[in-house]
């Protein structure tokens, strides 16, 4: 819709943003945008999708808790919300090195939804608006608000987050209903107006499992899955705050041969198989129907029964997502130990639906094609609340930094997981919604839960994310712990005292007096350990404190080695590329070179180094050329 | 802080002196660990004669170091130059000394592009280092794609991918540790990592061979006087150069001289008789010929098969048995004026040995020298090999490369014998496979990834 085809009585309302979407991107989004003072509108087709979590009743997990860490760090709201609403909490990985712990915790989905709900409410400039978008405005081709129908809101910037809502299916078995997940209203007009802009959209799909009555399961069958005794919560607001909570458990069992008969006789009857899926799924989140029939060596699967919350009978089985006909599926969960007679409150489906090609979006999540709309979540090809929530809240940071006028924010690989998530988006593109792994981190033992605040805080601050409050006591916890390794680094115990302490701590004996810093690099000695040789008055560290510095201190060497490996990066990422440079134009660029880096049109030389089909003698090619044109600007001034 | 590069700048094969170039902050440092003589101070642009060391402290060559600081010098940064003397063998290990000391291998055309970019050329010479680029990129691109079927090619993939099911089985472990998939133990990672190591390391010796094929061979031919060495090297090299007389010790020194035989290029070194004697220039000539089979991979001896063996010829037997050289012919020589030696007794001695009976004089010369030319090939298992393939600098680069993802692998193991986190060490393992992806051209993707879903049944 044209900005000069509206009509002052057709407006209902003026806002600097408008979130399309109220999910785990669209309350990153809103949230950010409303506290960097921007006024805000979050529009969803129905209340009730809120934050709603329609698939694992979960958050964290190996990478995916690290994103929430950093979300929670440049003042996001996911980790606050969970660490209120959560029922179980574990930390995973805790037999490996600190950069891989993982936190994950078993969401309680309503509570979750409503503890959302009730801070939107809460916050300045922010408006929840129940109703669908079925158009963007533009004018000048720039984004300049939104419709529904036939009324207009105004917004200078817009942040599309629809998730599965965007021309949502449901395929259950032969059946294909028009619909968003969880039978909540899709939205069917958006996709094709901003189609016809020139974004280029595409069907991706996903799925989940049944979901089953708490009562009806046989719990004596199945291992049961606890929660840490000691709790450690996402926010950094809430750190070393203990909690006493009563954790509940999830339950482990297996698929059998019978299981697995039962779907191989009937896979021609599966939608993902029959042909009517067009949508490409994830390879990390395979339906029960594919884990079959591509192990088909493996014996038995794993499921986790998950409850979804304390005030509801239904539980999620984890591991067990399916497009079968509902009769097919009752047969193949009831062959599994403890699910013989479990009564299915809602079954198994896929779910397709509409994204876009991410490699049409700038680094800072804005599009390309459309100046003032950004663009995160599934909407982006991505998949997981985590990974939605990251780029909510850096389209939401960029979509209000773009209105005051500042630089976009965009995080290095070396800088945070959500600098690798956008990157790989934008950059490599993906073929499949894309979920985080720590693999796919280079720099894995610099991006760790234990120092997310240090990496993040201080630029969410100038961004305007962070509040005063968060703000100040990252200052305080960064001067305890640099302060502390200070003193360390001068404090020397003695070497008699020093001596005496190794041999009973297990450790060779030293013959040198070093000091406390030194002594904390052996692998057997903690910080609480150096209490017995430290004769000064040793500052009180909190748990997080005291983590964070063993970990600076034992993994040094090795983190300095990598900080190495970024510095080679930051030398290709400083060198900035220009948008309006026309790269058929550069000769000794091989051809698919030329054309990768015209599509692509990356903002420094370092992401055109991570450009498949773009060589290292291609880059070498852009040096030069960037110097020559330097040159030729010096000469001619 | 930028890398630091290296590369041999003179062109490959014997010449009086070859210069090996290093560009960047380490220029310094790289100096005062090569440089066996180096003084505390060293003043910029000043020639300093000396040795260079090796890691172990052994003397590589003499050679001159000059310093330069940038910005004046050629890449506008620290250069050194080390002009040693112009044996490959030297200066490919000056080169690998180099690069041990924290120098990486020189791109085709980086010392030029360095220069470019620093300012030390006008504008209308970027052309020209595109080119440059451009076509080395080209002709690299070309001896990967010709190496594609060939066996360091296929040998580097096999290993790569069973690095790569160890990174995806450490990726599956890290990523997944909820999954219903074993966590595989450090004793098998270790073992899974110490064949891959084993392999590396196994390549790394045959790639001496394919060095050879590239750099030549350098061949002693030794034997007392008046045996027909000098006629053995005329043959071979099919002109005559050196003096042929019956007086024995004519040959007074040593002669280099370069050939082509079956495509591989040859430095032969005729050596003076050996012969006890007051004479100092004779005695000299044996010390020369000690020199020679030292300096040499290969010996030639040239025995007259017409006589029985006398004193002399058991000198040199000794001097060769000692030498420890493991590539050794035995020319039988003048055949055509009978056998009198037997070539089990020679076998006895030099058990290492092949031997042929010929004639080198007269009509048999031409015989002689190719049966000669094929026994040198034969004990190389060089017939065929294509010396045209690749170049010095592209060899050099692999072997940098293995060695890396040798230096790498054995670390992880070290790691994990030690009981180190494994993302910590799953690192080495991953520096150790790109290394390796660098040798084949490969860019590196997802594979990881992709290989961890294609194994492994994930997800929730």
């Amino acid at each position: 819709m044209k900005f000069e085809d509206i009509k002052e009585s057709m407006i209902k309302g003026d806002y600097d943003v408008a979130v399309i979407g109220a999910g785990h991107a669209g309350c990153e989004a809103g949230l950010v945008c409303a506290r960097m003072g921007m006024k805000t509108a979050m529009f969803c087709t129905d209340i009730e999708s809120v934050a709603m979590m329609p698939c694992n009743p979960s958050i964290g997990g190996t990478g995916k808790g690290h994103l929430v860490f950093e979300i929670d760090a440049l003042g996001g709201e996911m980790g606050v919300n969970i660490d209120k609403t959560f029922i179980q909490s574990k930390m995973l990985n805790t037999s490996k090195g600190p950069a891989v712990h993982s936190l994950r915790a078993q969401a309680d989905k309503e509570q979750y939804h409503l503890e959302m709900l009730k801070t939107i409410e809460d916050t300045n400039n922010l408006d929840l608006i129940e109703a669908e978008i079925t158009d963007v405005i533009l004018k000048d081709g720039r984004i300049a608000g939104v419709m529904v129908g036939t009324d207009a809101y105004t917004a200078r910037a817009a942040v599309v987050c629809t998730g599965t809502f965007l021309g949502g299916k449901i395929f259950i078995g032969k059946n294909v209903t028009v619909s968003g997940p969880a039978g909540l209203p899709p939205s069917t007009e958006l996709a094709d107006n901003i189609a016809a802009l020139g974004i280029p959209l595409r069907r991706f799909k996903t799925g989940t499992p049944a979901r089953m009555l708490r009562d009806t399961l046989d719990y004596s069958v199945m291992k049961e899955q606890k929660g840490d005794e000691r709790i450690t919560p996402f926010s950094f607001l809430n750190e070393d705050k203990e909690y006493d909570k009563e954790q509940i458990s999830c339950w482990l069992s297996y698929t059998n041969a019978e299981t697995h008969k039962i779907i191989l006789d009937n896979l021609d009857k599966s939608a993902m198989y029959s042909g009517d899926i067009v949508g490409v799924g994830p390879r990390y989140c395979p339906s029960i129907e594919d884990k079959v029939s591509r192990f088909k060596d493996r014996e038995r699967h794993q499921l986790f029964v998950e409850p979804e919350g304390l005030n509801t009978d239904w539980m999620y089985i984890q591991g067990m997502s399916s497009s079968l006909p509902e009769d097919v599926q009752a047969d193949f969960y009831s062959t599994i130990p403890g699910l013989e007679n479990a009564t299915i409150v809602s079954p198994a489906y896929a779910i397709e639906y509409d994204c876009t090609d991410s490699l049409s979006l700038k680094p800072s999540l804005e599009s390309k094609i459309v100046p003032g709309l950004f663009c995160a979540g599934q909407f982006n090809g991505s998949s997981g609340y985590e990974e939605a929530a990251s780029q909510g809240l850096i389209a939401g940071i960029n979509a209000a930094a773009s209105l005051k006028g500042m630089e976009p924010l965009v995080l290095g690989r070396d800088q945070a997981y959500i600098g690798v998530l956008i990157d790989d988006l934008v950059t490599k593109g993906t073929n499949e919604p894309y979920r985080i792994m720590t693999s796919r981190a280079e720099y894995r033992l610099l991006l760790r839960q234990d120092n997310a605040d240090r990496r993040l805080t201080e630029i969410g601050y100038e961004y305007g994310s962070v509040s005063e409050e968060r703000y100040q006591k990252y200052c305080i916890k960064k001067e305890h712990v640099d302060s502390e390794l200070e003193r360390m680094k001068k404090m020397r115990p003695g070497l008699v005292k020093l001596q005496k302490f190794l041999i009973n701590h297990g450790c060779k004996a030293n013959e040198e007096n070093i000091t406390l810093y030194e002594v904390l690099k052996r692998p057997e000695i903690k910080y609480a350990d150096l209490e017995e040789i430290d004769d000064e008055t040793r500052p009180v560290l909190t748990r997080s404190e005291a983590f964070e510095l063993e970990v600076m201190v034992k993994y040094e060497g090795y983190i300095a080695k990598q900080l190495q490996e970024v510095e080679k990066l930051h030398k290709l990422e400083r060198r900035k590329l220009r948008e309006d440079i026309d790269y058929s134009s550069i000769g000794g660029l091989r051809l698919e070179a030329q054309q990768k880096l015209n599509s692509i049109k990356p903002i420094t030389v370092g992401q055109a180094s991570r450009i498949s089909g773009v060589s290292p003698a291609d880059i070498n090619v852009l040096l030069i050329y960037l110097e020559k044109e330097a040159r030729e600007r010096r000469e001619q001034n | 802080m930028s890398d630091t590069i290296t590369a041999i700048s003179t062109a490959p094969g014997e010449a009086g002196i070859g210069i090996v170039r290093i560009s960047g902050d380490k220029s310094l440092d790289i100096m005062k660990t090569l440089f066996v003589e180096c003084p505390e101070e060293v003043r910029a642009r000043h020639a300093y004669f000396g040795h260079v060391k090796d890691k172990d402290g052994s003397i590589i060559d003499e050679a001159i170091f000059i310093l330069m600081k940038g910005p004046n010098s050629y890449t506008g940064e620290d250069m050194l130059e080390i002009q040693a003397h112009g044996s490959n063998v030297a200066l490919r290990d000056i080169l690998r000394e180099s690069i041990r000391a924290g120098a990486r291998m020189a791109e085709a055309g980086e010392f030029t592009k360095l220069a470019f970019l620093n300012g030390k050329m006008d504008l209308s010479q970027a052309e020209a280092v595109i080119d440059i680029i451009k076509a080395k990129t080209d002709l690299t691109l070309g001896i990967a794609e010709s190496q594609k079927e060939g066996r360091l090619s296929q040998a580097v993939s096999s290993i790569r991918l069973s690095l790569l099911d160890i990174l995806a089985q450490m990726a599956v472990n890290i990523d997944y540790p909820d999954e219903d998939i074993e966590q595989e133990t450090y004793e098998a990672y270790i073992t899974d990592l110490r064949i891959a190591l084993a392999d590396v390391n196994d390549i790394l010796r045959t790639s001496t061979v394919g060095r050879i094929a590239r750099e030549g061979i350098r061949v002693a031919i030794i034997g007392k006087p008046n045996v027909g060495k000098s006629s053995l090297m005329n043959a071979l090299l099919g002109e005559g150069r050196v003096i042929v007389t019956d007086i024995p010790g004519t040959t007074r020194d040593t002669v280099e001289e370069s050939a082509n035989i079956d495509g591989i290029p040859m430095v032969l070194i005729d050596t003076a008789g050996i012969r006890e004697t007051d004479d100092t220039v004779e005695r000299i000539g044996i010390d020369r010929t000690r020199d020679a089979l030292r300096e040499s991979e290969m010996a030639v001896l040239v025995i007259d098969g017409s006589k029985a063996l006398d004193e002399e010829d058991e000198a040199v037997i000794n001097l060769l048995s000692y030498s420890g050289k493991d590539r050794v012919l035995v020319v039988l020589n003048k055949s055509d004026q009978g056998a009198v030696v037997d070539a089990d007794s020679i076998r006895a001695k030099l058990p290492n040995a092949k031997i042929i009976t010929t004639t080198l004089v007269g009509l048999g010369a031409l015989e002689g020298s190719s049966l000669v030319a094929d026994a040198i090939s034969e004990i190389y298992n060089i017939k065929g090999i294509n010396v045209r393939e690749s170049t010095i600098v592209t060899s050099e680069r692999h072997i940098a490369a293995l060695e890396a993802a040798a230096d790498n692998l054995e670390q992880s193991i070290y790691l994990l014998e030690d009981g180190e986190a494994l993302e910590i060490t799953e690192l080495n393992v991953h520096y150790a496979y790109d290394e390796l992806g660098t040798i084949i051209g490969e860019a590196v993707g997802d594979e990881i990834i992709d290989t961890v879903f294609s194994k492994f049944c994930l997800g929730k």
